[in-house]
């Protein structure tokens, strides 16, 4: 089990699996079989996508923890990364196809409609985390400030299901259902503080060991 | 289905056709493989492919009717798979998934309220009050999608004519049928139900509002308001209530199902207005189904100078 989740060949092939929704939306635009409303096709799957990662990234530590598998925090970073990767495409398409590439029309929305205005912060939150996810810049921040720093992924998680509960009209169902992941991985970490206390930090960030590879 | 013999050909005795959308291009799509599964038989196509879902609709007889825009009229796959019927579920694909064993015969229309003579109609009642007429209508939804759909149907005014109205009688309230049973989904859309809708009688009178039994040539699939709706073209689509089975003059401005949701979201009038922002999102444009970028929503959905004076002196954005 050890060996499997330590071999260079488990992170490629996750790193595939983590793909297969882009591959997906790519054959289906290429083949104009994204639906009757293809922008709001390409809106809606790559929001989702990018909950299911953020909620994937979340889930790490704790399953790490509980399951006292260390191995596990080899795939946080591409986790995080493939949530960056789908609300970059979220965001593209909202302002290609939807808005036309028109900048004010953008801001004018965002400052506007608060759904946007959160979900646009969400986005604009994961930006230094992409950007500071190599071991170098986990070398040069120092772990403990790169892990104070990456706590900001709560933030972004949470604004991302208030972005959608705000969004659908009457039926909350979903929204709820990311709701509850959230949740439910969040009071993990402030139960684990509370009773573990301090001794076990979220995350180690150490790039030698848990990270960098 | 015709297992008894009557002596009168009525709405319900057309032979059912069931049509499959996208059946070209599914068998395009899998070559070889498609014309065999064709060879076997339609049900391996439903099979196949969630998308392919069959409705079964019967041809009606009707003329050209008046009012017709010459836009491209939306394939009637993007119409019959993407819509809104909360009832069945509110994912676009679910009233198509959901409404097929929906049970549309016998179907009864109450006409009652504020009248001298209430009455029912039967289905073929009702389509004997008017000849039927195509009317290919601009159709809007609040949440910024908007498609083109050759309805049939006739001018609702033709059987509120019929009707003696007492004074009192302001409004007409429409009200959709419901069945828990048949719409198990329906519990869990947020919504109160029966779906309500209504219209100021000038609305109601005006010649472009359609009291509609079909389209595309055919009586209407269940996901689209079998096997009677209302259509008002210059309203969002919300105003245009499916399978209704009263209609019903009143004085009160009839409490609607959207707006006792969210009052400042969905307003009564609902008038089609790309200068009035939706308050999560602007209804400057719209994107039109099967086009890929969006279009410029046009003032009353582009019936303007047929409907405007309606509204001459109202605040367009107070009455939203």
């Amino acid at each position: 089990m050890r060996k499997i989740l330590t071999s260079k060949w488990t992170k490629v092939f996750v790193f595939l699996i983590c793909a297969i929704p882009f591959a997906q939306l790519c054959i289906k635009l290429f083949r104009s079989d994204l639906g009757p409303n293809p922008v709001e096709t390409l809106q809606h799957t790559t929001g989702d996508w990018t909950l299911n990662f953020l909620v994937f990234t979340l889930a790490i530590t704790p399953l790490r923890k509980i399951l006292k598998v260390p191995e596990l925090i080899r795939f946080r970073r591409m986790l995080g990364l493939f949530a960056f990767f789908y609300v970059t495409l979220h965001f593209l398409t909202y302002l290609g196809p939807d808005q036309g590439f028109n900048l004010s029309g953008m801001w004018d929305d965002i400052a506007k409609r608060k759904f946007v205005t959160v979900g646009f912060t969400a986005l604009v939150l994961m930006i230094p985390l992409a950007a500071t996810s190599t071991a170098g810049m986990i070398r040069r921040l120092g772990g403990k400030r790169w892990q104070a720093l990456h706590r900001l992924i709560y933030v972004s998680a949470i604004l991302g299901v208030i972005h959608y509960y705000w969004l659908v009209k009457s039926d909350v169902r979903k929204p709820l259902f990311y709701a509850f992941w959230v949740a439910i991985l969040l009071l993990w970490r402030v139960w684990d503080a509370y009773f573990r206390g301090k001794g076990s930090a979220p995350a180690p960030a150490r790039p030698g060991i848990s990270v960098a590879n | 289905m015709l297992l008894q013999k009557k002596p009168d050909l009525t709405f319900a005795d057309v032979t059912p056709k069931a049509v499959y959308t996208n059946r070209r291009k599914f068998l395009r799509d899998i070559g070889i493989a498609g014309a065999a599964a064709a060879l076997a038989g339609e049900r391996i196509l439903s099979i196949a492919s969630p998308n392919l879902t069959a409705y079964a609709t019967s041809k009606l007889n009707f003329v050209k009717g008046p009012y017709n825009t010459d836009e491209k009229v939306s394939s009637i796959g993007d119409v019959t798979h993407y819509n809104n019927f909360y009832e069945f579920g509110t994912e676009k694909g679910d009233p198509a998934k959901n409404s097929q064993k929906f049970r549309t015969s016998p179907w009864t229309v109450s006409v009652e309220g504020e009248v001298k003579a209430p009455r029912k109609f039967s289905l073929d009642e009702l389509l004997k009050v008017a000849p039927l007429e195509e009317r290919i209508y601009r159709h809007r939804c609040v949440e910024r999608w908007s498609i083109v759909v050759p309805w049939i149907g006739y001018s609702l005014s033709a059987i509120l004519k019929q009707f003696e109205p007492t004074p009192k009688a302001k409004y007409i309230a429409f009200q959709s049928f419901y069945d828990r049973d048949q719409m198990p989904e329906s519990k869990y859309t947020g919504l109160e139900y029966p779906y309500v809708e209504g219209l100021r009688m000038d609305e109601a009178m005006h010649p472009l509002t359609l009291l509609c039994v079909g389209m595309y040539g055919e009586t209407l699939p269940n996901q689209d308001g079998a096997p009677v709706r209302i259509v008002v073209p210059w309203k969002y689509g919300y105003k245009s209530i499916k399978s209704i089975v009263k209609i019903k003059f009143q004085e009160h401005e009839p409490v609607t199902t959207w707006n006792q949701i969210a009052s400042n979201e969905y307003g009564f009038y609902s008038n089609v207005n790309p200068n009035v922002d939706h308050p999560r999102w602007s209804q400057a444009t719209e994107h039109r189904l099967g086009e890929f970028f969006t279009r410029k929503t046009l003032l009353f959905n582009g019936y303007g100078d047929l409907v405007s004076s309606m509204y001459n002196g109202m605040d367009l954005k107070k009455y939203h």
